[in-house]
């Protein structure tokens, strides 16, 4: 007998809002329907009526914990528009900040597999080795989220010289814990047995669900945006893709691990150059932007969930025109479908969060009338009036009670 | 005058009134120990009290599909069991001649009402993860319970008898039943089949708050979940008590005996405590390959040790 069991839309798994409705027979997993649209907040056209230089605040507030990668791939995008090169030093800063929060959000993920698994241990003393990567943040851009750092043209503080020895002992010190903590990964035989060939996501599937960062990497499918798309100073300094073969859950976290190896090798290389140039102007840190011409621009950046890909048209205004995002857990989430059948229940709850979800990331709207096959973008008087109509129809039913 | 003394045993000493204040620290210092190991503080000692009283005044919500009498009955039947379970074992340990024939066994017997009245009201409780959760526990009673019973029974042999008298006086006298090879390893597997009889991680698997959201538990709430929460603090007390009494000499409040007593449940509550918090929760199919496996295994080797006097 198939049974239907929710997960979400509010589940102590799901940090927010959605829903998986898993058909399981006995505790076996057959079929997963999956329902986005819980938390849709219509940022792309909040976009359109900020200037140019408010977006990257806006775009922050995509995901609270890719908000340098969005602002990133915005920045980008504006200054493939413009056809400039950010400075040297904007680029060391840039790749900092973004790769200090590729370390925070890897902590958090693994932190909060274990506590999926039941192991809390594993949850808060990940979380407690984050706080430094946060401390760090804070002083290097005034914020443990929302870095406000991303500018475009170059970004909006130096790092100050006399924080440069504070942030290489974090380092230092992270490192060796993050070493425990991927051989304490390695080596527990009851995270193997929960993680080693569950949920997998082969190379072939990978490509056909287009699935992104992390999720792709463990299924040895090799795609890194910093890497293809020769991002700032990516491309001069040495760092690896990390790459796993079997797509399980279990090398899901091992790239997690060996990415947080990676990231701090790239922040100690930029901090290495920057100590070397000594402390900059503001014309060393952003370019002077003028006018925005007409035209379009694309961004794309490798968040610590995967491709981050930014679109962005201007009529010559002050605002874009169009703004476009797509984040990476819109691919991976939709990846579940696959990888939860014939798993049990116990394990699909770990499979959708081995792909680390940012649900409201992937929130949109559009309308189609399926009859007529019409088209509709629905706009904020639209939402705000579909919104009032749902409270009234609601309060007459219950007046009706 | 007899009824009297025994409403008294039960209610108030050793019954339900110690039972569920020690209880109640005990789970006071399973939270304690816990957030230590999280680099945490912790709550104070009262707060597993002040958790109590606050659900009791909360209002009870019965979801419109439940079987109401089961669902409302359930937790309260598996308290009275477990209450009745710390009293007939704190009796005989206090006052070995009130033991009577297969004591142990009834012990052991009323030990799995508790689990079996969860299961009876998750199931009542209507929701899908409620009977997930049931379902859950069913399996599990049945992995857990046959290599539980085994090792029991290596005691039971060695005393040749099933009352808790002649194994209290056997360990009085020769020593304890942890001192030999078949006693270390039946304690041992006994204290994993406390684990899961506590659904304790890694076996908390009826409950798994990330995945079921609570299982057994989730429609509780009032007053009926400080039932079922008392309930669980109640058998977190009897368990060890009742493996202390098994393998571990009793406990006794005589002279210098009052400090190892107190020590050896401390001890014993700590290691459980320590394996729920070094280990992931496993797949219950996991679990009762384990179970019937390896523990099967070595409590059979226990037992077959014991015949031959290790």
């Amino acid at each position: 007998m198939v049974k239907k069991i929710p997960i979400g839309p509010f589940h102590p798994i799901l940090e927010e809002p959605e829903f998986f409705e898993l058909h399981v027979d006995g505790e076996k997993v057959v079929d997963i329907d999956i329902t986005i649209g819980w938390s849709h907040r219509g940022i792309e056209l909040l976009s359109e009526s900020k200037t140019w230089d408010q977006v990257p605040f806006l775009v922050e507030r995509v995901c609270g914990i890719c908000s340098a990668s969005h602002p990133y791939a915005y920045v980008l995008a504006v200054e493939d528009l413009l056809q400039v090169e950010v400075s040297k030093r904007a680029q060391y800063i840039r790749a900092i900040v973004a790769e200090l929060e590729r370390l925070h959000s890897h902590l958090l993920w693994t932190g909060l597999a274990g506590h999926f698994i039941g192991y809390n241990t594993v949850f808060m003393w990940c979380w407690k080795y984050r706080e430094p990567v946060l401390d760090i943040l804070e002083a290097v851009t005034g914020n443990r989220n929302h870095y406000a750092t991303y500018r475009v043209g170059g970004v909006r503080r130096d790092v100050p010289q006399e924080e440069i020895p504070n942030i290489r002992k974090m380092l230092d010190e992270l490192w060796k814990k993050n070493d425990m903590l991927t051989n304490a990964i390695l080596d527990d035989p009851v995270i193997h047995a929960r993680t080693k060939g569950v949920g997998v996501l082969g190379w072939d599937k990978c490509r056909e669900y287009g699935a992104l960062g992390p999720t792709a990497r463990a299924g040895g499918y090799d795609v890194d945006a910093r890497r293809d798309h020769q991002t700032d100073a990516y491309a001069e300094l040495d760092w690896d893709v990390v790459l796993c073969q079997n797509g399980d859950v279990f090398d899901k976290a091992v790239v997690r691990q060996l990415e947080n190896f990676e990231a701090i090798k790239i922040i100690r290389q930029c901090v290495d150059k920057l100590e070397a140039m000594g402390p900059g102007t503001e014309e060393d840190l952003v370019l002077e932007i003028g006018e925005i011409p007409p035209g379009e621009g694309l961004g794309v950046y490798e968040a610590p969930r995967g491709e981050v890909f930014h679109y962005v048209r201007s009529n010559g205004g002050n605002m874009p025109m169009r703004h476009k995002i797509r984040a990476p857990s819109f691919n991976n989430i939709l990846t579940n479908e696959y990888s939860v059948l014939n798993y049990a229940v116990a394990d699909a709850g770990l499979i959708t969060a081995a792909v680390d979800p940012c649900y409201s990331c992937t929130e949109r709207v559009g309308r189609v009338d399926t009859r007529t096959g019409e088209r509709w973008v629905m706009s904020e008087g639209d939402l705000i009036k579909l919104s009032q109509e749902k409270t009234e129809m609601i309060r007459r039913s219950l007046r009706g009670k | 005058m007899d009824l009297a003394r025994y409403f008294f045993y039960y209610l108030i000493f050793p019954g339900f009134l110690f039972t569920a204040v020690v209880g109640l620290l005990t789970t006071w210092v399973d939270r304690k120990v816990t957030a230590r190991v999280h680099w945490r503080v912790g709550p104070p000692w009262y707060q597993p009290f002040a958790d109590t009283v606050k659900l009791l005044g909360k209002e009870i919500i019965v979801p419109a599909q439940a079987q109401k009498t089961g669902f409302l009955l359930m937790p309260v039947i598996g308290l009275a069991a477990a209450t009745l379970a710390s009293t007939i074992l704190w009796v005989v340990n206090l006052a070995p001649e009130s033991s009577f024939i297969g004591d142990s066994i009834v012990v052991l017997y009323i030990l799995t009402i508790p689990a079996v009245s969860m299961i009876i009201g998750a199931s009542a409780s209507g929701n899908p993860l409620g009977i997930l959760g049931s379902s859950r526990e069913m399996k599990l009673l049945f992995a857990y319970e046959l290599p539980l019973v085994i090792c029991l029974l290596t005691t039971i042999y060695k005393a040749g008898s099933f009352s808790f008298q002649r194994i209290l006086e056997l360990q009085q006298a020769g020593g304890v039943m942890l001192g030999s090879f078949s006693g270390v390893i039946a304690f041992i597997v006994t204290i994993m089949c406390i684990q899961a009889k506590l659904t304790f991680i890694p076996f908390d698997i009826p409950e798994a708050e990330t995945e079921l959201a609570g299982g057994t538990h989730l429609e509780y709430s009032g007053a009926a979940l400080a039932v079922v929460r008392l309930n669980m603090a109640i058998m977190f007390f009897v368990l060890p008590i009742f493996l202390i009494t098994m393998f571990w000499g009793g406990i006794s409040f005589v002279g210098w005996r009052i400090l190892t007593s107190i020590l050896k449940y401390v001890a014993i509550v700590v290691i459980i405590v320590l394996i729920k918090n070094t280990n992931p929760r496993v797949r219950i199919d996991q679990a009762v390959r384990f179970f019937w496996g390896p523990m099967l295994i070595l409590s059979i080797i226990a037992m077959i040790l014991a015949v031959l006097g290790y």
